[in-house]
């Protein structure tokens, strides 16, 4: 039985950084969660994610997290992936401190 | 202390250049990332939620206030400022970034430390009671015996696949302060008819399948312990199984097979190899003994103390909880506590790793101790300086004195740094730690301790109260075990019931606290005895309120 497929944006760690990167509809690499483009067909979001998966040269471990509309534009939809877009509870470090959420 | 050997510069040198290259291949695109990966992991390197991370070992919990200092220094050049004490004796750095990394190892090696083995299926960071040498009902310090053990694991060719990562304690006391029972292997010092030797405890471990370790042997002496531990690793290394990640632990080896069977085959291969074992370890672990030796103790008068004791209530109270019987007379151990209310738990800024070193080196004879529990202890300390090495901890905000007490929570880093986290923990030790500020010394002796998955970094189930933090259905809930023990009476904590969302956590908590409060027979019952003699029931009643809808109804 497959999983019902959710919307989701495509995204991945840089390489060189660490740091989270979402795929923007310009096929660029953004830090920013809400830059990010969602797909909400699951064949247009497999064919993003092979695509991102043959980039090794500056990404690591792509993958798709459901996401959904904002009215900022795209918000994650699961706990994880709202830290991941934001940075840690404890300290203002990562995306929070550099204003990338 | 042991002082890192030529040959351990050589070996350093050599393995940091190799990984400086495969980073480098790694960025020019000669290595995928699926190649890559299993050589950053052997090297310490994981990349976690936000960023990678660096996870350096502190064998056996021991460092020097050299060491302590060049951590601080690569906190401030390479990361942003600070360090993460693990409860398995490893400081960890969460920003780094890939092309710092062979930096960062080159900066470790000049003062002889390292990230190897600190994951992966090997044998990992040998972990030890983190009063070792100090502590005053020690047998004797089992360091010696700990950086044996690190010095024949590490590289070693015939076990660096086993089916999975090996975790190593030991203690060289009859109070378990190390989790003995809690690892792959734990090692317990004894006496017998005067000859010096372990109690080898096997099969123990926390994660998805909790065991409390069973004794394998009552006695080995010492002189035979390092090929027993051999043909222990060996007999794994044949029979743990490699079709399941989930089943591949020794704990599940022990529990198919047997302990009784399992004793066989470790004792036919130890019959196999112990004649190969020339002695040469034993030659070693003279030496090593030398470099282990205590310090040069000094006799004063402890009147400074005494005075200090009477007159200020802020000493008073440090002394009280964060003090442990030292066995030289004048002399005492002194646990700094990384858990001030409200922050990370086991976290130091570089400022306070460089007063940490400093203060070591004047009254602590330039040694600083980490505990699983996630705190820095400076194991030899004249009471007559502790008034002020206290003013010198109060400055840099580490003078809290909650040692023991329900704000000194174990936690692990949890969902707000780990991959593999389902929940988080941090915040949850941070609030608890404000909510009984006020109130913990009346509270008393309590263990907290909290993991944020499944996989129990953060021991959960080894604490009187433990906490559990999943994903159930996307939203973070909170399960407690209550009744656990890390210590020589290990017990593993039962699940109490359903869980708790993210904003009831700490209520819950708070009714078992006050649960406990009413049921203490006296003030200094502590949560576990109470436990003991009365059972989970009325904790649960506390916990789900069906006392009160029992007597509603």
């Amino acid at each position: 039985m497959s999983i019902r497929f959710s919307p989701s944006v495509v995204t991945a760690n840089d390489l060189f950084e660490g740091d989270v990167v979402y795929l923007t509809a310009s096929g660029a690499w953004s830090r920013i969660h809400r830059q990010a483009q969602v797909f909400t067909e699951e064949a247009q979001a497999q064919a993003a994610l092979t695509q991102a998966q043959a980039q090794p040269e500056r990404l690591v471990g792509a993958y798709l997290a459901p996401a959904r509309l904002g009215p900022d534009g795209p918000e994650p939809a699961h706990f994880r992936e709202a830290f991941r877009a934001r940075g840690p509870s404890n300290y203002p470090h990562g995306k929070q401190a550099d204003r990338m959420c | 202390m042991y002082a890192t050997s030529e040959f351990d510069h050589a070996f350093l040198k050599t393995r940091n250049a190799q990984f400086r290259a495969q980073v480098e291949r790694r960025i020019s695109g000669a290595l995928t990332e699926d190649e890559f990966k299993p050589l950053r992991l052997m090297n310490g390197l994981y990349l976690q939620l936000h960023a990678y991370m660096l996870r350096v070992a502190i064998p056996y919990g021991t460092l020097s206030s050299a060491q302590m200092r060049q951590l601080a220094m690569i906190a401030d050049r390479w990361d942003k400022g600070y360090g993460h004490f693990t409860t398995r004796q490893n400081i960890q750095f969460n920003w780094p970034r890939l092309r710092d990394v062979p930096d960062m190892l080159d900066a470790l090696a000049e003062v002889g430390m390292h990230a190897i083995q600190t994951s992966g299926n090997c044998v990992r960071n040998v972990t030890a009671d983190h009063f070792a040498g100090a502590a005053a009902d020690e047998i004797a310090d089992p360091r010696p015996v700990a950086e044996l053990l690190r010095q024949w694991s590490t590289d070693h060719p015939e076990f660096q696949f086993l089916p999975r990562k090996f975790k190593i304690a030991i203690t060289g006391s009859p109070n378990d302060r190390a989790v003995t029972r809690a690892h792959d292997i734990g090692l317990r010092m004894v006496l017998r008819d005067g000859q010096r030797g372990f109690e080898v405890i096997v099969g123990g471990g926390l994660g998805r399948t909790p065991v409390i370790g069973k004794v394998l042997s009552d006695f080995i002496p010492e002189a035979d312990l390092l090929p027993y531990i051999e043909a222990i690793l060996s007999t794994y290394n044949s029979f743990g199984r490699r079709d399941n990640k989930y089943k591949a632990r020794i704990k599940i080896m022990v529990n198919e097979l047997g302990l009784d069977e399992v004793r066989t085959r470790v004792q036919s291969r130890f019959d196999a190899l112990r004649r190969e074992w020339s002695g040469a370890d034993q030659a070693i672990l003279r030496d090593l003994r030398h470099a282990f030796t205590p310090p040069a103790f000094r006799v004063a008068p402890t009147e400074a103390f005494d005075a200090a004791y009477q007159a200020d209530p802020v000493f008073r109270a440090f002394a009280d909880t964060n003090l442990s019987a030292h066995w030289q007379e004048g002399y005492t151990i002194v646990t700094i506590s990384l858990k001030a209310h409200g922050a990370t738990p086991g976290d130091a800024s570089a400022d306070q790793m460089r007063v940490l070193a400093d203060l070591a080196e004047r009254y602590g004879h330039e040694e600083l101790r980490i505990s699983h529990e996630q705190n820095v202890i400076l194991p030899h300390v004249h009471k007559s300086d502790l008034p002020a090495l206290h003013a010198g901890l109060k400055a840099a905000g580490l003078a809290t004195a909650n040692v023991g007490l329900v704000s000194d929570i174990i936690a692990c880093p949890g969902m707000d740094y780990c991959a593999l986290a389902t929940a988080r923990s941090i915040p949850v030790a941070q609030d608890i730690a404000r909510r009984f500020q006020a109130r913990e010394q009346e509270i008393g002796g309590m263990k907290i301790k909290i993991s944020g998955c499944i996989n129990a970094c953060g021991h959960h189930h080894v604490g009187h109260i433990g906490i559990l933090g999943l994903d159930r259905a996307g939203v973070e809930n909170y399960q407690i075990t209550l009744g656990g023990d890390a210590t020589q009476t290990a017990a593993l904590g039962e699940r109490a019931g359903p869980g708790f969302a993210y904003d009831q956590i700490v209520p819950a908590i708070e009714r078992l606290v006050e649960a406990y409060l009413s049921l203490r027979s006296h003030p200094q019952e502590d949560f576990i005895t109470v436990f003991r003699r009365l059972g989970a029931q009325p904790f649960k009643d506390a916990l789900y309120q069906t006392g009160e809808r029992a007597d509603a109804a």
